[in-house]
């Protein structure tokens, strides 16, 4: 197990490089300046700009300071901000939309759940409906919808949660559930489809036969089965989280990192680019690794230190 | 076993699914309920619905009239952008001018009517016969940590924000050609310290001008003349500004709860000189992006004003609460007379004025922006300058290229007929955002439709790309627009002289370069002159040339809560002073 986490991680730090030169490629191509006002600026005040940002050297060495600080955990001062610490400006905002993802994460996977074992215990009832079209709604309408719908209603209308603005906790909820529309859905199809699968396989009839009652049918055999094909989409729904919550959070008017990413863009600060691909990517790698791992603790079977003797 | 089991496991089951169920259900009908309510009902309704009941709880408050009741000095405020930089000689951005205009306060300050008042100046200056020279007194007061504000803070603040290395945009563009040695240290061929400010004593500041500039005091109001403390700013370095605790205030109000990024609050400053005028305690500010978030919030009560978009501006033009202002930006068309070292269809100075002439501006204004624009026949704005007896600017000046269809079409033809052609295709560049696209579509049709033979090709872009195309003047019609940065027409006469950086149409006339220049020398202390002389010059660019097309005065709408008064607006600089507002 050490060894093969051991492994992964120097994986991570391979992808984490090329993802970093990537990005650092593509952003030199932006057109455009960093600089917001440069049309005022005049020829020699730009050079003394860009010579105290560095954007004079030869591209060549400026990929390798840059690679070289990225290594230290320099991600260097924004343009947008001026002179703001991209680290610093990133784990604030990150905090936010975090709190989002995880609360969606989290509430979705298990409502999902709930549902997708509802349709399949009681397969082709009206639950099984039920729970079918709330799949399909879930994955069919964007979160940005629901966030305007449940806005209305229990904001405008009911007026029982805030409309937007971070206010605590409470603030949380609304986009927190628009967000986890998608994951509700997505766990929902996949574990009604798995468990029907178990179920009728040989081994729950035995497990039948052997006279296991309906619980430990129900969770310890067909339940754990069916959680393996979830839990490696997990992965990328976390990661549709962090593209969904950048319309939410907008609705919402959360201070997330989603717009702020979406901003520095348009507006050249290659700082806060890199430091945010990079937020994401080692977060995206980092839920890879953990739904692997979590695939030895759930099945057995499957063995992660690989190599058999 | 089996059969038994089944019925058992589903029994026990169904109690949590008809738990559950009943929330699902009613889920479900409240969407179903929603989608039909929102598809058939249409907007208006839905407002009617929401708005009414929030004003008649305003109403109530105004007539029941509880004897001496305390009203809570807080104004609750939307921005629809974070703070970028409020380091005064860093800042180029309107949201950040707002808050320098607050937290701040220069030589002068603009007052309710936007006109510059004496402010940490103590009474007028002192101003030499040619003009040149302006002695400041400094009136007694105190940064927020106690220490006295003196000439020097003016004197490092400006020295500051015109070193080349402190990369200011606006310290040498402002100060190049007016503040005596500034283009000289601009170039390296003086010192910092040469700059024509000094400190007589901590009490006497004298500034020296290279030229006399009769928009010089109003100018004493903007951002990047404010004072700076040396010894606090230098103490923090790098960390300057960089959140609410690593600065320190002179104006109105102090800066709290901002830690760089994100909202903040406004405290009422006691150090402040004026104090007894600023009634409010506090002002929240919010960062809101999505304008439909806004009108909920302000619907709700929970915020004082919300600025429309163009979508909710139709949607409430007729709200009690809509307040209607107009912006010292103007949009016009650049049109480019020569491109990739070729002469553009648009050399042809008929083909430009029928373009000019070709689209109904009025229509533009009203039916496709719809929020407060009005349609510009002028490149210098109405209700911008006045001069000494208040009259606008805009009535020395008359109209010019107003929308007039047979004239554009007699025009085109001529045009064409000298190009030798009678099919011409231009390019318009623009922005994309929503708002931009709608009008370039709305240009295309209008255009093409006016004018027989004409195509036009969109290019929408993001704005830096925008600049980059206009740098390199790769495009043949741009929309784009420019905002007051001072009180004078020179603001946006400049920009079209021979080789200004905003120019890059390859327009040029040295007629018109004459004029400009005049203003600033011969005519630089005749103000009524001055404005003669920019009127003439306004005729050349617009009629005689055609080389920009104005388009429209942007307009802003917002909703207001009835009782905030006294929310002073301001043509330029920081556009909200909250000095004189308070809540009723």
């Amino acid at each position: 197990m050490a060894k093969y986490i051991t492994k992964r991680v120097i994986y991570m730090f391979l992808s984490l490089f090329l993802i970093a030169s990537f990005t650092f490629v593509l952003m030199k191509l932006l057109p455009g300046s960093p600089l917001a006002s440069a049309s005022k600026l005049s020829v020699e005040q730009r050079e003394v700009v860009y010579e105290k940002y560095g954007l004079n050297d030869p591209i060549p060495v400026q990929y390798v300071r840059y690679m070289g600080n990225l290594a230290k955990g320099d991600f260097g001062v924004s343009f947008q901000y001026k002179n703001a610490d991209v680290t610093t400006l990133i784990v604030k905002k990150l905090k936010y939309s975090a709190i989002l993802g995880a609360q969606a994460l989290i509430f979705g996977t298990l409502i999902g759940i709930i549902l997708g074992m509802i349709a399949a215990l009681k397969q082709n009832t009206v639950w099984d409906y039920g729970s079918t079209i709330i799949a399909i709604l879930g994955i069919s309408i964007p979160s940005f919808v629901f966030a305007v719908l449940l806005q209305y209603v229990f904001a405008v209308w009911l007026e029982v949660l805030p409309v937007g603005l971070w206010e605590g906790w409470k603030s949380s909820i609304l986009p927190s559930i628009a967000l986890a529309m998608g994951p509700i859905a997505i766990a929902a199809r996949f574990i009604r489809t798995e468990m029907i699968e178990v179920l009728s396989s040989d081994y729950i009839l035995l497990a039948k036969a052997k006279g296991a009652n309906w619980f430990e049918i129900a969770f310890k055999h067909a339940f754990r089965n069916a959680l393996i094909p979830l839990i490696t989409v997990l992965g990328p729904v976390a990661a549709g989280l962090l593209t969904g919550s950048l319309v939410v959070e907008q609705i919402f008017a959360i201070p997330g990192i989603g717009q702020q990413f979406v901003k520095s863009i348009s507006s050249n600060d290659f700082a806060v680019i890199m430091g945010t691909t990079m937020f994401f990517s080692v977060f995206l790698i980092v839920i890879i690794l953990i739904v692997d791992i979590l695939y030895g603790v759930i099945d057995p079977r499957i063995r992660l230190s690989g190599g058999s003797k | 076993m089996y059969n038994i089991n089944v019925p058992m496991f589903s029994d026990n089951l169904e109690g949590v699914i008809d738990l559950k169920n009943h929330k699902f259900m009613w889920l479900i009908s409240i969407m179903l309920v929603l989608s039909v309510f929102l598809a058939a009902c249409g907007d208006k309704k839905d407002d009617a619905g929401t708005t009414e009941p929030v004003k008649d709880k305003e109403e109530d408050k105004g007539t029941t009239e509880e004897p001496a009741k305390e009203v809570a000095q807080v104004l609750n405020l939307i921005e629809t952008a974070e703070i970028p930089s409020i380091d005064s000689s860093i800042s180029e951005d309107a949201v950040s001018f707002i808050v320098l205009n607050n937290v701040m306060e220069g030589l002068y300050r603009l007052d309710q009517d936007s006109l510059p008042v004496p402010a940490m100046a103590d009474g007028e200056p002192e101003i030499s016969e040619d003009g040149l020279t302006y002695t400041f007194k400094i009136r007694d007061a105190e940064w927020s940590n106690g220490t006295p504000v003196t000439a020097h803070d003016f004197v490092y603040a400006w020295q500051r924000a015109v070193d080349p290395a402190t990369g200011s945009p606006y310290g040498p563009y402002l100060m190049a050609g007016m503040v005596k040695n500034a283009t000289e240290i601009g170039e390296g061929k003086a010192e910092i310290a040469d700059l024509g400010i000094t400190a007589k004593d901590d009490k006497t500041l004298v500034v020296q001008l290279e030229r006399p500039v009769s928009y010089f005091l109003s100018l004493m109001s903007f951002g990047t003349f404010l004072p700076l403390n040396e010894e606090f700013v230098t103490a923090q370095g790098d960390k300057y500004a960089s959140n609410a605790e690593a600065m320190i205030y002179n104006g109105p109000f102090s800066l709290s709860d901002w830690d760089g990024t994100g909202n903040w609050k406004y405290l009422k400053n006691d150090k402040y000189w004026d104090a007894d005028t600023v009634k409010l305690d506090e002002i929240v500010v919010d960062v809101v992006l999505e304008t439909a978030t806004g009108v909920k919030l302000y619907e709700q009560g929970k915020k004082d004003r919300v600025v429309l978009s163009a979508e909710y501006a139709m949607q409430f033009a007729e709200d009690p609460d809509v307040v209607n202002e107009l912006e010292m930006s103007v949009f016009y068309f650049k049109m480019n007379q020569m491109r990739d070292g070729k002469a553009t269809p648009l050399a042809n100075a008929d083909i430009r004025k029928a373009i000019a002439k070709g689209y109904n501006k009025e229509e533009l204004a009203d039916a496709v922006l719809a929020n407060g624009s009005i349609a510009a026949n002028y490149l210098v704005p109405q209700e911008f300058t006045f001069d000494e007896d208040g009259k606008d600017f805009r009535d020395y000046s008359s109209e010019f290229s107003a929308y007039n269809v047979e004239e554009a079409q007699a025009l085109w033809t001529k045009g064409l007929e000298a190009l030798g052609t009678d099919k011409v295709t231009l390019e318009i560049l623009g922005g994309d955002t929503e708002n931009a696209k709608k009008q370039q579509e709305w240009f295309k049709s209008e255009l093409e439709r006016n004018l027989p033979g004409l195509t036009i090709s969109l290019k929408e872009v993001p704005f830096a790309v925008r600049l980059e195309l206009d740098d390199t003047s790769d495009y043949d019609i741009q929309s784009a627009g420019w905002g007051a940065d001072f009180q004078d027409p020179i603001s946006f006469m400049e920009l079209f002289v021979t080789g200004s950086p905003q120019n890059k149409m390859n327009y040029s006339n040295p007629a018109y370069d004459k004029l400009i220049e005049s203003t600033k020398t011969t005519y630089a202390k005749d103000p009524i002159k001055r404005f003669e002389v920019f009127a003439e010059a306004e005729k050349i660019l617009l009629e005689d040339d055609a080389a920009i097309a104005p388009n429209y005065q942007r307009g802003r709408m917002a909703l207001m809560n009835p009782a905030v008064k006294g929310l002073v607006t301001h043509p330029f600089g920081g556009d909200y002073s909250y000095k004189w507002t308070y809540m009723e």
